[in-house]
Protein backbone atom coordinates (compact mmCIF):
# COMPACT_ATOMS: atom_id res chain seq x y z
CA UNK A 1 0.00 0.00 0.00
CA UNK A 2 2.68 2.50 1.00
CA UNK A 3 4.87 1.44 -1.92
CA UNK A 4 2.00 2.19 -4.25
CA UNK A 5 1.57 5.58 -2.60
CA UNK A 6 5.22 6.51 -2.98
CA UNK A 7 5.12 5.48 -6.66
CA UNK A 8 2.11 7.73 -7.11
CA UNK A 9 3.76 10.63 -5.30
CA UNK A 10 6.82 10.20 -7.51
CA UNK A 11 4.69 10.23 -10.68
CA UNK A 12 2.88 13.38 -9.53
CA UNK A 13 6.20 15.10 -8.73
CA UNK A 14 7.60 14.16 -12.15
CA UNK A 15 4.40 15.40 -13.81
CA UNK A 16 4.55 18.77 -12.07
CA UNK A 17 8.27 19.13 -12.81
CA UNK A 18 7.74 18.40 -16.52
CA UNK A 19 4.79 20.80 -16.55
CA UNK A 20 6.88 23.56 -14.99
CA UNK A 21 10.09 23.04 -16.97
CA UNK A 22 8.64 22.35 -20.41
CA UNK A 23 8.74 25.93 -21.78
CA UNK A 24 12.27 26.41 -20.41
CA UNK A 25 13.55 23.38 -22.30
CA UNK A 26 11.47 23.76 -25.46
CA UNK A 27 11.46 27.47 -26.19
CA UNK A 28 10.42 27.20 -29.85
CA UNK A 29 7.13 29.20 -30.13
CA UNK A 30 5.58 26.54 -32.38
CA UNK A 31 6.21 23.93 -29.69
CA UNK A 32 4.93 26.09 -26.83
CA UNK A 33 1.84 26.94 -28.85
CA UNK A 34 1.15 23.21 -29.32
CA UNK A 35 1.76 22.76 -25.58
CA UNK A 36 -0.72 25.53 -24.75
CA UNK A 37 -3.50 23.90 -26.80
CA UNK A 38 -2.65 20.54 -25.27
CA UNK A 39 -2.98 21.96 -21.76
CA UNK A 40 -6.35 23.50 -22.63
CA UNK A 41 -7.59 20.10 -23.74
CA UNK A 42 -6.09 18.33 -20.73
CA UNK A 43 -8.13 20.62 -18.47
CA UNK A 44 -11.30 20.15 -20.53
CA UNK A 45 -10.96 16.36 -20.74
CA UNK A 46 -10.24 16.06 -17.00
CA UNK A 47 -13.21 18.24 -16.11
CA UNK A 48 -15.49 16.34 -18.49
CA UNK A 49 -14.33 13.05 -17.04
CA UNK A 50 -15.10 14.29 -13.51
CA UNK A 51 -18.79 14.25 -14.49
CA UNK A 52 -19.19 11.80 -17.38
CA UNK A 53 -16.47 9.35 -16.38
CA UNK A 54 -17.77 9.06 -12.82
CA UNK A 55 -21.52 9.13 -13.39
CA UNK A 56 -21.66 7.24 -16.70
CA UNK A 57 -23.73 10.05 -18.24
CA UNK A 58 -21.90 10.75 -21.49
CA UNK A 59 -22.30 14.49 -22.12
CA UNK A 60 -21.55 15.61 -25.66
CA UNK A 61 -22.30 19.29 -25.16
CA UNK A 62 -19.52 20.66 -22.98
CA UNK A 63 -18.60 22.96 -25.87
CA UNK A 64 -21.50 25.06 -24.56
CA UNK A 65 -19.47 25.86 -21.46
CA UNK A 66 -16.23 26.24 -23.40
CA UNK A 67 -17.93 28.75 -25.72
CA UNK A 68 -19.71 30.58 -22.92
CA UNK A 69 -16.41 30.95 -21.09
CA UNK A 70 -14.78 32.26 -24.26
CA UNK A 71 -17.54 34.77 -24.96
CA UNK A 72 -17.77 35.80 -21.30
CA UNK A 73 -14.08 36.69 -21.22
CA UNK A 74 -14.16 38.55 -24.54
CA UNK A 75 -17.34 40.48 -23.67
CA UNK A 76 -16.23 41.43 -20.17
CA UNK A 77 -12.71 42.43 -21.27
CA UNK A 78 -14.13 44.63 -24.05
CA UNK A 79 -16.99 46.21 -22.11
CA UNK A 80 -15.20 46.77 -18.83
CA UNK A 81 -12.27 48.31 -20.70
CA UNK A 82 -9.59 45.90 -19.53
CA UNK A 83 -6.15 46.82 -20.86
CA UNK A 84 -4.43 43.96 -22.65
CA UNK A 85 -2.00 42.24 -20.30
CA UNK A 86 -2.03 40.23 -17.11
CA UNK A 87 -5.18 41.93 -15.85
CA UNK A 88 -7.38 40.07 -18.33
CA UNK A 89 -6.38 36.76 -16.73
CA UNK A 90 -8.39 37.87 -13.69
CA UNK A 91 -11.45 37.27 -15.88
CA UNK A 92 -10.59 33.58 -16.33
CA UNK A 93 -12.26 32.50 -13.06
CA UNK A 94 -15.19 34.77 -13.96
CA UNK A 95 -15.50 32.90 -17.28
CA UNK A 96 -15.59 29.68 -15.26
CA UNK A 97 -18.34 31.00 -13.01
CA UNK A 98 -20.42 32.16 -16.00
CA UNK A 99 -20.08 28.68 -17.53
CA UNK A 100 -21.08 27.14 -14.20
CA UNK A 101 -24.15 29.36 -13.95
CA UNK A 102 -25.21 28.42 -17.48
CA UNK A 103 -24.68 24.75 -16.59
CA UNK A 104 -27.38 24.97 -13.90
CA UNK A 105 -30.48 25.38 -16.14
CA UNK A 106 -29.02 23.35 -19.04
CA UNK A 107 -27.99 20.60 -16.64
CA UNK A 108 -31.38 20.60 -14.95
CA UNK A 109 -33.08 20.02 -18.29
CA UNK A 110 -30.61 17.50 -19.71
CA UNK A 111 -30.40 15.46 -16.49
CA UNK A 112 -34.11 14.79 -16.55
CA UNK A 113 -33.25 12.18 -19.17
CA UNK A 114 -30.89 9.22 -19.08
CA UNK A 115 -28.60 7.37 -21.45
CA UNK A 116 -29.09 8.11 -25.15
CA UNK A 117 -31.73 10.75 -24.57
CA UNK A 118 -29.36 12.61 -22.28
CA UNK A 119 -26.63 12.51 -24.94
CA UNK A 120 -28.97 13.84 -27.61
CA UNK A 121 -30.18 16.69 -25.39
CA UNK A 122 -26.63 17.79 -24.63
CA UNK A 123 -25.81 17.79 -28.36
CA UNK A 124 -28.95 19.84 -29.02
CA UNK A 125 -27.86 22.43 -26.45
CA UNK A 126 -24.52 22.74 -28.21
CA UNK A 127 -26.20 23.60 -31.52
CA UNK A 128 -28.69 25.95 -29.87
CA UNK A 129 -25.84 27.93 -28.34
CA UNK A 130 -23.88 27.92 -31.60
CA UNK A 131 -26.89 29.25 -33.50
CA UNK A 132 -27.59 31.83 -30.82
CA UNK A 133 -24.00 33.07 -30.91
CA UNK A 134 -24.17 33.39 -34.71
CA UNK A 135 -27.38 35.38 -34.62
CA UNK A 136 -27.33 37.59 -31.55
CA UNK A 137 -26.09 41.16 -31.71
CA UNK A 138 -24.04 41.25 -28.52
CA UNK A 139 -21.97 38.23 -29.54
CA UNK A 140 -20.99 39.94 -32.79
CA UNK A 141 -22.83 37.42 -34.97
CA UNK A 142 -20.76 35.32 -37.34
CA UNK A 143 -17.84 37.77 -37.26
CA UNK A 144 -17.39 37.04 -33.55
CA UNK A 145 -15.50 39.09 -30.98
CA UNK A 146 -11.94 40.27 -30.54
CA UNK A 147 -10.68 40.49 -26.97
CA UNK A 148 -7.66 42.82 -26.46
CA UNK A 149 -4.33 41.31 -27.53
CA UNK A 150 -1.38 41.78 -25.17
CA UNK A 151 1.78 43.24 -26.70
CA UNK A 152 4.23 40.65 -25.42
CA UNK A 153 7.06 39.10 -27.38
CA UNK A 154 6.11 35.84 -29.07
CA UNK A 155 8.01 33.80 -26.49
CA UNK A 156 6.65 35.68 -23.46
CA UNK A 157 3.15 35.50 -24.96
CA UNK A 158 3.16 31.73 -25.22
CA UNK A 159 4.94 31.22 -21.90
CA UNK A 160 2.55 33.45 -19.94
CA UNK A 161 -0.47 31.67 -21.36
CA UNK A 162 1.19 28.33 -20.77
CA UNK A 163 1.77 28.96 -17.07
CA UNK A 164 -1.69 30.36 -16.45
CA UNK A 165 -3.22 27.28 -18.08
CA UNK A 166 -0.85 25.02 -16.14
CA UNK A 167 -2.18 26.51 -12.89
CA UNK A 168 -5.76 25.87 -14.03
CA UNK A 169 -4.76 22.30 -14.89
CA UNK A 170 -3.25 21.66 -11.46
CA UNK A 171 -6.36 23.07 -9.78
CA UNK A 172 -8.66 20.97 -11.98
CA UNK A 173 -6.79 17.72 -11.42
CA UNK A 174 -6.65 18.39 -7.67
CA UNK A 175 -10.40 18.97 -7.68
CA UNK A 176 -10.96 15.77 -9.68
CA UNK A 177 -8.81 13.86 -7.19
CA UNK A 178 -10.69 15.29 -4.20
CA UNK A 179 -14.04 14.44 -5.78
CA UNK A 180 -12.91 10.93 -6.61
CA UNK A 181 -11.94 10.02 -3.04
CA UNK A 182 -14.90 11.81 -1.47
CA UNK A 183 -18.29 10.53 -0.44
CA UNK A 184 -19.75 12.64 -3.23
CA UNK A 185 -17.51 10.85 -5.75
CA UNK A 186 -18.50 7.47 -4.36
CA UNK A 187 -22.16 8.38 -4.79
CA UNK A 188 -21.46 9.35 -8.42
CA UNK A 189 -19.87 5.95 -9.04
CA UNK A 190 -22.87 4.32 -7.39
CA UNK A 191 -25.13 6.21 -9.81
CA UNK A 192 -23.03 4.93 -12.71
CA UNK A 193 -23.44 1.32 -11.56
CA UNK A 194 -27.13 1.36 -10.56
CA UNK A 195 -28.97 4.64 -10.19
CA UNK A 196 -32.23 3.12 -8.93
CA UNK A 197 -30.52 1.23 -6.16
CA UNK A 198 -28.50 4.32 -5.23
CA UNK A 199 -31.81 6.12 -4.70
CA UNK A 200 -32.97 3.25 -2.50
CA UNK A 201 -29.88 3.81 -0.35
CA UNK A 202 -30.68 7.46 0.24
CA UNK A 203 -28.43 8.98 -2.44
CA UNK A 204 -30.09 12.19 -3.56
CA UNK A 205 -29.31 11.49 -7.19
CA UNK A 206 -30.75 14.62 -8.82
CA UNK A 207 -28.72 16.92 -6.61
CA UNK A 208 -25.53 14.86 -6.89
CA UNK A 209 -25.71 14.68 -10.68
CA UNK A 210 -26.37 18.40 -11.08
CA UNK A 211 -23.55 19.34 -8.71
CA UNK A 212 -21.10 17.18 -10.64
CA UNK A 213 -22.33 18.56 -13.94
CA UNK A 214 -21.88 22.18 -12.85
CA UNK A 215 -18.54 21.38 -11.24
CA UNK A 216 -17.31 19.90 -14.52
CA UNK A 217 -18.51 22.90 -16.55
CA UNK A 218 -16.48 25.44 -14.55
CA UNK A 219 -12.93 24.43 -15.60
CA UNK A 220 -14.16 24.00 -19.18
CA UNK A 221 -15.43 27.61 -19.08
CA UNK A 222 -12.11 28.78 -17.66
CA UNK A 223 -10.05 27.25 -20.48
CA UNK A 224 -12.66 28.57 -22.93
CA UNK A 225 -11.80 32.06 -21.68
CA UNK A 226 -8.08 31.37 -21.96
CA UNK A 227 -8.60 30.03 -25.47
CA UNK A 228 -10.39 33.20 -26.58
CA UNK A 229 -7.71 35.43 -25.10
CA UNK A 230 -4.90 33.31 -26.53
CA UNK A 231 -6.28 33.39 -30.08
CA UNK A 232 -7.31 37.05 -29.85
CA UNK A 233 -10.60 36.31 -31.59
CA UNK A 234 -13.59 34.08 -31.15
CA UNK A 235 -16.15 32.83 -33.69
CA UNK A 236 -19.33 30.83 -33.05
CA UNK A 237 -18.12 27.78 -34.97
CA UNK A 238 -14.89 27.53 -32.97
CA UNK A 239 -16.38 28.41 -29.60
CA UNK A 240 -19.29 25.96 -29.94
CA UNK A 241 -17.60 23.20 -31.90
CA UNK A 242 -19.07 19.68 -32.07
CA UNK A 243 -15.53 18.38 -32.64
CA UNK A 244 -14.57 19.80 -29.25
CA UNK A 245 -17.24 17.60 -27.62
CA UNK A 246 -16.10 14.52 -29.46
CA UNK A 247 -12.43 15.25 -28.81
CA UNK A 248 -12.64 15.54 -25.04
CA UNK A 249 -14.85 12.44 -24.83
CA UNK A 250 -12.43 10.52 -27.04
CA UNK A 251 -9.45 11.64 -24.95
CA UNK A 252 -11.08 10.34 -21.78
CA UNK A 253 -12.13 7.08 -23.48
CA UNK A 254 -8.68 6.40 -24.88
CA UNK A 255 -6.89 7.17 -21.63
CA UNK A 256 -9.45 5.42 -19.44
CA UNK A 257 -12.93 6.63 -18.54
CA UNK A 258 -13.31 7.46 -14.88
CA UNK A 259 -9.58 7.43 -14.08
CA UNK A 260 -7.61 10.50 -13.05
CA UNK A 261 -4.65 10.05 -15.39
CA UNK A 262 -6.66 8.73 -18.35
CA UNK A 263 -7.99 12.02 -19.76
CA UNK A 264 -4.60 13.67 -19.20
CA UNK A 265 -2.85 10.97 -21.18
CA UNK A 266 -5.56 10.97 -23.86
CA UNK A 267 -5.37 14.75 -24.29
CA UNK A 268 -1.58 14.69 -24.32
CA UNK A 269 -1.52 12.18 -27.16
CA UNK A 270 -4.50 13.33 -29.23
CA UNK A 271 -4.19 17.10 -29.00
CA UNK A 272 -0.41 17.12 -29.50
CA UNK A 273 -0.89 14.81 -32.47
CA UNK A 274 -3.61 17.00 -33.94
CA UNK A 275 -1.63 20.21 -33.51
CA UNK A 276 1.43 18.56 -35.00
CA UNK A 277 -0.55 17.44 -38.03
CA UNK A 278 -2.03 20.91 -38.44
CA UNK A 279 1.44 22.48 -38.35
CA UNK A 280 2.93 19.88 -40.70
CA UNK A 281 0.16 19.47 -43.24
CA UNK A 282 -1.84 22.67 -42.96
CA UNK A 283 -5.26 23.12 -41.41
CA UNK A 284 -6.70 20.03 -43.07
CA UNK A 285 -8.98 17.77 -41.10
CA UNK A 286 -6.87 14.72 -41.85
CA UNK A 287 -6.39 14.24 -38.12
CA UNK A 288 -10.01 13.12 -37.90
CA UNK A 289 -9.03 9.94 -39.76
CA UNK A 290 -6.33 9.28 -37.16
CA UNK A 291 -8.85 9.99 -34.38
CA UNK A 292 -11.26 7.46 -35.83
CA UNK A 293 -8.58 4.83 -36.29
CA UNK A 294 -7.24 5.32 -32.76
CA UNK A 295 -10.70 5.13 -31.30
CA UNK A 296 -11.42 1.89 -33.14
CA UNK A 297 -8.11 0.44 -32.01
CA UNK A 298 -8.80 1.32 -28.37
CA UNK A 299 -12.35 0.00 -28.43
CA UNK A 300 -11.23 -3.26 -30.00
CA UNK A 301 -7.99 -3.85 -28.11
CA UNK A 302 -8.25 -1.95 -24.81
CA UNK A 303 -11.99 -1.36 -24.30
CA UNK A 304 -11.50 0.12 -20.84
CA UNK A 305 -8.81 2.55 -21.98
CA UNK A 306 -5.04 2.59 -21.73
CA UNK A 307 -4.62 3.31 -18.01
CA UNK A 308 -6.90 0.58 -16.56
CA UNK A 309 -5.53 -2.00 -19.01
CA UNK A 310 -1.96 -1.08 -18.10
CA UNK A 311 -2.79 -1.30 -14.39
CA UNK A 312 -4.25 -4.74 -14.88
CA UNK A 313 -1.16 -5.87 -16.79
CA UNK A 314 1.16 -4.64 -14.02
CA UNK A 315 -1.00 -6.34 -11.40
CA UNK A 316 -0.80 -9.60 -13.31
CA UNK A 317 2.99 -9.38 -13.60
CA UNK A 318 3.29 -8.75 -9.89
CA UNK A 319 1.19 -11.78 -9.00
CA UNK A 320 3.08 -13.95 -11.45
CA UNK A 321 6.41 -12.77 -10.07
CA UNK A 322 5.42 -13.18 -6.42
CA UNK A 323 3.40 -16.42 -6.60
CA UNK A 324 6.12 -19.05 -7.25
CA UNK A 325 8.59 -17.52 -4.75
CA UNK A 326 6.27 -17.39 -1.78
CA UNK A 327 4.64 -20.75 -2.37
CA UNK A 328 7.07 -22.96 -0.40
CA UNK A 329 6.87 -20.76 2.71
CA UNK A 330 3.17 -19.95 2.79
CA UNK A 331 1.34 -22.23 0.41
CA UNK A 332 -2.11 -21.17 1.64
CA UNK A 333 -1.58 -17.46 1.19
CA UNK A 334 0.08 -17.68 -2.19
CA UNK A 335 -2.80 -19.82 -3.40
CA UNK A 336 -5.22 -17.16 -2.22
CA UNK A 337 -3.43 -14.44 -4.13
CA UNK A 338 -3.51 -16.44 -7.33
CA UNK A 339 -7.16 -17.25 -6.87
CA UNK A 340 -8.33 -13.67 -6.37
CA UNK A 341 -6.20 -12.51 -9.27
CA UNK A 342 -7.72 -15.15 -11.48
CA UNK A 343 -11.23 -14.09 -10.59
CA UNK A 344 -10.42 -10.47 -11.29
CA UNK B 1 -48.75 -2.48 19.49
CA UNK B 2 -49.01 0.34 16.97
CA UNK B 3 -48.33 -0.18 13.30
CA UNK B 4 -44.84 0.96 12.31
CA UNK B 5 -45.45 0.82 8.58
CA UNK B 6 -48.81 0.25 7.01
CA UNK B 7 -50.52 0.31 3.65
CA UNK B 8 -54.25 1.00 3.54
CA UNK B 9 -56.51 0.52 0.54
CA UNK B 10 -53.67 0.71 -1.97
CA UNK B 11 -54.62 0.51 -5.66
CA UNK B 12 -52.11 0.51 -8.45
CA UNK B 13 -52.69 -0.13 -12.12
CA UNK B 14 -50.32 -0.27 -15.05
CA UNK B 15 -52.46 0.67 -18.01
CA UNK B 16 -55.25 -1.91 -18.07
CA UNK B 17 -53.56 -4.22 -15.59
CA UNK B 18 -54.79 -3.85 -12.03
CA UNK B 19 -51.69 -4.88 -10.08
CA UNK B 20 -53.02 -3.93 -6.65
CA UNK B 21 -56.63 -3.32 -5.73
CA UNK B 22 -57.59 -2.29 -2.24
CA UNK B 23 -54.59 -3.92 -0.70
CA UNK B 24 -53.89 -3.39 3.00
CA UNK B 25 -51.02 -4.46 5.17
CA UNK B 26 -49.72 -3.44 8.54
CA UNK B 27 -46.47 -4.31 10.28
CA UNK B 28 -46.11 -3.83 14.01
CA UNK B 29 -42.90 -2.56 15.49
CA UNK B 30 -40.46 -5.33 16.35
CA UNK B 31 -42.24 -7.89 14.19
CA UNK B 32 -41.00 -10.16 11.44
CA UNK B 33 -43.88 -10.10 8.98
CA UNK B 34 -44.15 -12.25 5.89
CA UNK B 35 -45.80 -11.43 2.58
CA UNK B 36 -46.62 -14.39 0.37
CA UNK B 37 -48.73 -15.01 -2.67
CA UNK B 38 -48.62 -16.72 -6.07
CA UNK B 39 -46.50 -15.25 -8.86
CA UNK B 40 -47.95 -12.00 -10.18
CA UNK B 41 -50.05 -11.37 -7.08
CA UNK B 42 -48.51 -7.93 -6.59
CA UNK B 43 -45.96 -8.49 -3.84
CA UNK B 44 -43.11 -6.63 -5.50
CA UNK B 45 -45.45 -3.88 -6.72
CA UNK B 46 -46.58 -3.37 -3.12
CA UNK B 47 -42.91 -3.12 -2.10
CA UNK B 48 -42.29 -0.58 -4.84
CA UNK B 49 -45.26 1.50 -3.72
CA UNK B 50 -44.19 1.31 -0.09
CA UNK B 51 -40.63 2.46 -0.83
CA UNK B 52 -41.45 5.31 -3.20
CA UNK B 53 -40.43 3.62 -6.47
CA UNK B 54 -44.03 3.67 -7.67
CA UNK B 55 -46.90 6.03 -6.88
CA UNK B 56 -50.16 4.36 -5.90
CA UNK B 57 -53.38 5.50 -7.62
CA UNK B 58 -55.36 5.28 -4.41
CA UNK B 59 -54.74 4.54 -0.80
CA UNK B 60 -52.06 5.55 1.63
CA UNK B 61 -48.72 4.37 2.96
CA UNK B 62 -47.92 5.47 6.50
CA UNK B 63 -44.76 5.25 8.54
CA UNK B 64 -45.45 5.80 12.24
CA UNK B 65 -48.74 7.37 11.16
CA UNK B 66 -47.07 9.88 8.80
CA UNK B 67 -48.11 9.53 5.14
CA UNK B 68 -45.15 8.68 2.87
CA UNK B 69 -47.08 7.77 -0.31
CA UNK B 70 -45.61 10.74 -2.20
CA UNK B 71 -42.04 10.48 -0.90
CA UNK B 72 -39.13 9.68 -3.23
CA UNK B 73 -37.09 6.48 -2.64
CA UNK B 74 -34.20 8.51 -1.20
CA UNK B 75 -36.58 10.20 1.26
CA UNK B 76 -38.19 6.91 2.29
CA UNK B 77 -34.76 5.48 3.01
CA UNK B 78 -33.75 8.54 5.01
CA UNK B 79 -36.91 8.07 7.10
CA UNK B 80 -35.72 4.60 8.07
CA UNK B 81 -37.14 2.12 5.56
CA UNK B 82 -34.55 0.01 3.76
CA UNK B 83 -35.28 -2.49 1.01
CA UNK B 84 -33.55 -5.17 -1.02
CA UNK B 85 -34.51 -6.19 -4.54
CA UNK B 86 -35.85 -9.44 -5.92
CA UNK B 87 -33.06 -9.53 -8.47
CA UNK B 88 -30.09 -8.51 -6.39
CA UNK B 89 -28.74 -5.09 -7.18
CA UNK B 90 -25.25 -4.08 -6.20
CA UNK B 91 -22.69 -1.60 -7.47
CA UNK B 92 -20.72 -4.25 -9.29
CA UNK B 93 -17.69 -2.18 -10.19
CA UNK B 94 -17.21 -0.85 -6.67
CA UNK B 95 -15.50 -2.91 -3.99
CA UNK B 96 -17.52 -4.67 -1.30
CA UNK B 97 -16.47 -2.05 1.26
CA UNK B 98 -17.36 0.83 -1.09
CA UNK B 99 -20.77 -0.76 -1.58
CA UNK B 100 -21.22 -0.54 2.17
CA UNK B 101 -20.19 3.11 2.33
CA UNK B 102 -22.74 4.36 -0.22
CA UNK B 103 -25.55 4.25 2.31
CA UNK B 104 -23.78 6.15 5.09
CA UNK B 105 -26.26 8.84 6.03
CA UNK B 106 -24.04 11.74 6.83
CA UNK B 107 -25.65 15.13 6.75
CA UNK B 108 -23.28 17.77 5.49
CA UNK B 109 -23.07 20.58 2.97
CA UNK B 110 -22.36 20.10 -0.71
CA UNK B 111 -18.82 21.38 -0.64
CA UNK B 112 -17.91 19.43 2.46
CA UNK B 113 -19.27 16.22 0.99
CA UNK B 114 -17.34 16.85 -2.24
CA UNK B 115 -14.06 17.34 -0.43
CA UNK B 116 -14.19 15.05 2.56
CA UNK B 117 -13.09 11.48 2.20
CA UNK B 118 -15.74 8.81 1.63
CA UNK B 119 -16.26 7.02 4.91
CA UNK B 120 -14.74 8.37 8.10
CA UNK B 121 -12.68 6.00 10.25
CA UNK B 122 -15.78 5.28 12.34
CA UNK B 123 -17.94 4.63 9.27
CA UNK B 124 -15.36 2.28 7.77
CA UNK B 125 -15.02 0.47 11.07
CA UNK B 126 -18.77 0.05 11.32
CA UNK B 127 -18.96 -1.15 7.70
CA UNK B 128 -16.26 -3.77 8.35
CA UNK B 129 -18.08 -4.88 11.50
CA UNK B 130 -21.27 -5.41 9.50
CA UNK B 131 -19.34 -7.28 6.81
CA UNK B 132 -18.03 -9.56 9.52
CA UNK B 133 -21.61 -9.97 10.75
CA UNK B 134 -22.63 -11.42 7.36
CA UNK B 135 -19.30 -13.19 6.87
CA UNK B 136 -17.94 -11.10 4.01
CA UNK B 137 -15.14 -9.24 5.79
CA UNK B 138 -12.48 -11.25 3.97
CA UNK B 139 -13.75 -9.93 0.64
CA UNK B 140 -13.95 -6.26 1.69
CA UNK B 141 -11.53 -5.05 -0.98
CA UNK B 142 -12.68 -7.28 -3.83
CA UNK B 143 -15.00 -5.91 -6.51
CA UNK B 144 -18.63 -6.73 -5.69
CA UNK B 145 -18.99 -8.28 -9.16
CA UNK B 146 -17.02 -11.39 -8.13
CA UNK B 147 -19.37 -12.36 -5.30
CA UNK B 148 -21.53 -15.45 -5.60
CA UNK B 149 -25.30 -15.07 -5.76
CA UNK B 150 -25.82 -15.83 -2.09
CA UNK B 151 -23.01 -13.52 -1.04
CA UNK B 152 -24.61 -10.76 -3.08
CA UNK B 153 -27.84 -11.18 -1.15
CA UNK B 154 -25.93 -10.92 2.12
CA UNK B 155 -24.03 -7.84 0.95
CA UNK B 156 -27.25 -6.19 -0.16
CA UNK B 157 -28.70 -6.72 3.32
CA UNK B 158 -25.52 -5.57 5.05
CA UNK B 159 -25.29 -2.41 2.94
CA UNK B 160 -28.73 -1.37 4.21
CA UNK B 161 -27.71 -1.93 7.82
CA UNK B 162 -25.01 0.75 7.53
CA UNK B 163 -27.73 3.38 7.72
CA UNK B 164 -29.42 1.63 10.64
CA UNK B 165 -32.98 1.61 9.21
CA UNK B 166 -35.91 0.74 11.48
CA UNK B 167 -37.79 -1.37 8.95
CA UNK B 168 -36.22 -3.72 6.42
CA UNK B 169 -38.23 -4.84 3.41
CA UNK B 170 -36.61 -7.93 1.92
CA UNK B 171 -37.76 -9.08 -1.52
CA UNK B 172 -37.16 -12.85 -1.82
CA UNK B 173 -33.98 -13.01 0.25
CA UNK B 174 -33.61 -16.78 -0.17
CA UNK B 175 -34.27 -17.16 -3.90
CA UNK B 176 -31.34 -18.99 -5.45
CA UNK B 177 -29.42 -19.21 -2.19
CA UNK B 178 -28.06 -22.54 -0.92
CA UNK B 179 -29.51 -24.04 2.31
CA UNK B 180 -26.43 -23.29 4.45
CA UNK B 181 -26.55 -19.62 3.51
CA UNK B 182 -30.33 -19.59 4.08
CA UNK B 183 -29.73 -20.80 7.63
CA UNK B 184 -27.13 -18.11 8.10
CA UNK B 185 -29.52 -15.50 6.73
CA UNK B 186 -32.31 -16.68 9.05
CA UNK B 187 -29.96 -16.43 12.00
CA UNK B 188 -28.93 -12.89 11.02
CA UNK B 189 -32.53 -11.76 10.59
CA UNK B 190 -33.47 -13.19 14.00
CA UNK B 191 -30.48 -11.53 15.60
CA UNK B 192 -31.33 -8.16 14.06
CA UNK B 193 -34.95 -8.59 15.09
CA UNK B 194 -33.89 -9.22 18.68
CA UNK B 195 -31.91 -5.97 18.44
CA UNK B 196 -35.18 -4.20 17.58
CA UNK B 197 -35.38 -4.20 13.80
CA UNK B 198 -38.72 -4.74 12.10
CA UNK B 199 -38.91 -6.90 8.97
CA UNK B 200 -41.28 -7.43 6.11
CA UNK B 201 -40.20 -10.36 3.97
CA UNK B 202 -41.54 -11.43 0.58
CA UNK B 203 -40.86 -15.11 0.05
CA UNK B 204 -41.77 -18.20 -1.93
CA UNK B 205 -39.85 -20.46 0.41
CA UNK B 206 -42.70 -21.57 2.73
CA UNK B 207 -40.46 -23.32 5.20
CA UNK B 208 -38.46 -20.12 5.62
CA UNK B 209 -41.55 -17.91 6.00
CA UNK B 210 -43.43 -20.21 8.35
CA UNK B 211 -40.37 -20.71 10.51
CA UNK B 212 -39.35 -17.10 10.72
CA UNK B 213 -42.42 -14.88 10.58
CA UNK B 214 -44.78 -14.01 13.41
CA UNK B 215 -47.44 -12.72 11.05
CA UNK B 216 -48.09 -13.67 7.45
CA UNK B 217 -50.15 -11.80 4.86
CA UNK B 218 -51.31 -13.52 1.70
CA UNK B 219 -51.80 -11.53 -1.49
CA UNK B 220 -53.87 -12.88 -4.32
CA UNK B 221 -54.52 -10.99 -7.56
CA UNK B 222 -53.62 -7.69 -5.96
CA UNK B 223 -55.86 -8.15 -2.92
CA UNK B 224 -55.06 -9.00 0.64
CA UNK B 225 -56.55 -12.44 1.08
CA UNK B 226 -55.82 -13.06 4.74
CA UNK B 227 -53.50 -11.95 7.52
CA UNK B 228 -52.68 -14.07 10.53
CA UNK B 229 -50.16 -16.27 12.28
CA UNK B 230 -48.42 -18.91 10.15
CA UNK B 231 -50.72 -21.62 11.58
CA UNK B 232 -53.88 -19.67 10.75
CA UNK B 233 -52.69 -18.97 7.25
CA UNK B 234 -51.68 -22.57 6.66
CA UNK B 235 -55.12 -23.78 7.73
CA UNK B 236 -57.08 -21.19 5.75
CA UNK B 237 -58.94 -22.79 2.81
CA UNK B 238 -58.87 -19.55 0.75
CA UNK B 239 -55.07 -19.66 0.79
CA UNK B 240 -55.04 -23.23 -0.47
CA UNK B 241 -57.39 -22.21 -3.25
CA UNK B 242 -55.20 -19.31 -4.24
CA UNK B 243 -52.12 -21.50 -4.42
CA UNK B 244 -53.63 -24.70 -5.78
CA UNK B 245 -56.42 -23.40 -8.01
CA UNK B 246 -60.17 -22.78 -7.59
CA UNK B 247 -62.50 -24.89 -5.42
CA UNK B 248 -64.17 -26.39 -8.49
CA UNK B 249 -60.93 -28.03 -9.56
CA UNK B 250 -60.76 -29.88 -6.27
CA UNK B 251 -63.46 -32.29 -7.44
CA UNK B 252 -61.44 -33.47 -10.40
Amino acid sequence: MSARWSVRALLVAIGIAVLGLFPLVFSNPTTTSIAEFTLIFMVAASAWNMFSGSSGYIALGHAVYFGCGAYALALLANHLGFAAGWGVFALVPVAGIVAGLIAIPTGLIALRARRHTFVVITIAFMFIFQLAASNLAFTGGTSGLQPPTPLWSVKAYNDNFYYVTAVVLVVTVTLAWLVRRSRFGLQLLAIRDDEERARGLGVRVARIKLTAYVLSAIPVGMVGGIYAYFLGQIFPQFAFDPLFDLSIALMAFIGGLGTLAGPLLGALVLEALQQYFTVQYGASQAYLIIYGALFLAVVLLLPRGVIPSAQELIERWRVRASAPGSEPEEPGRAGDVVKTAGVR
Amino acid sequence: MSALIEATGVCKSFGGLQALSDCSLSVTEGQIAGLIGPNGSGKTTLFNVMTGYERCNQGEIRLRGEPISRATPERVFALGVGRTFQITRLFFRLTVLENMLVATQRHEGWIRSAVRRAGSVAERGRALELLEFVGLDRLAHSPAGILSYGQRKLLELASLLVADPEVLLLDEPTAGVNPTLINQLTERIRELNRAGKTFLVVEHNMEFVMGLCQQVTVLHQGRTLVTGTPEEVRANPAVLDAYLGGADDDDL
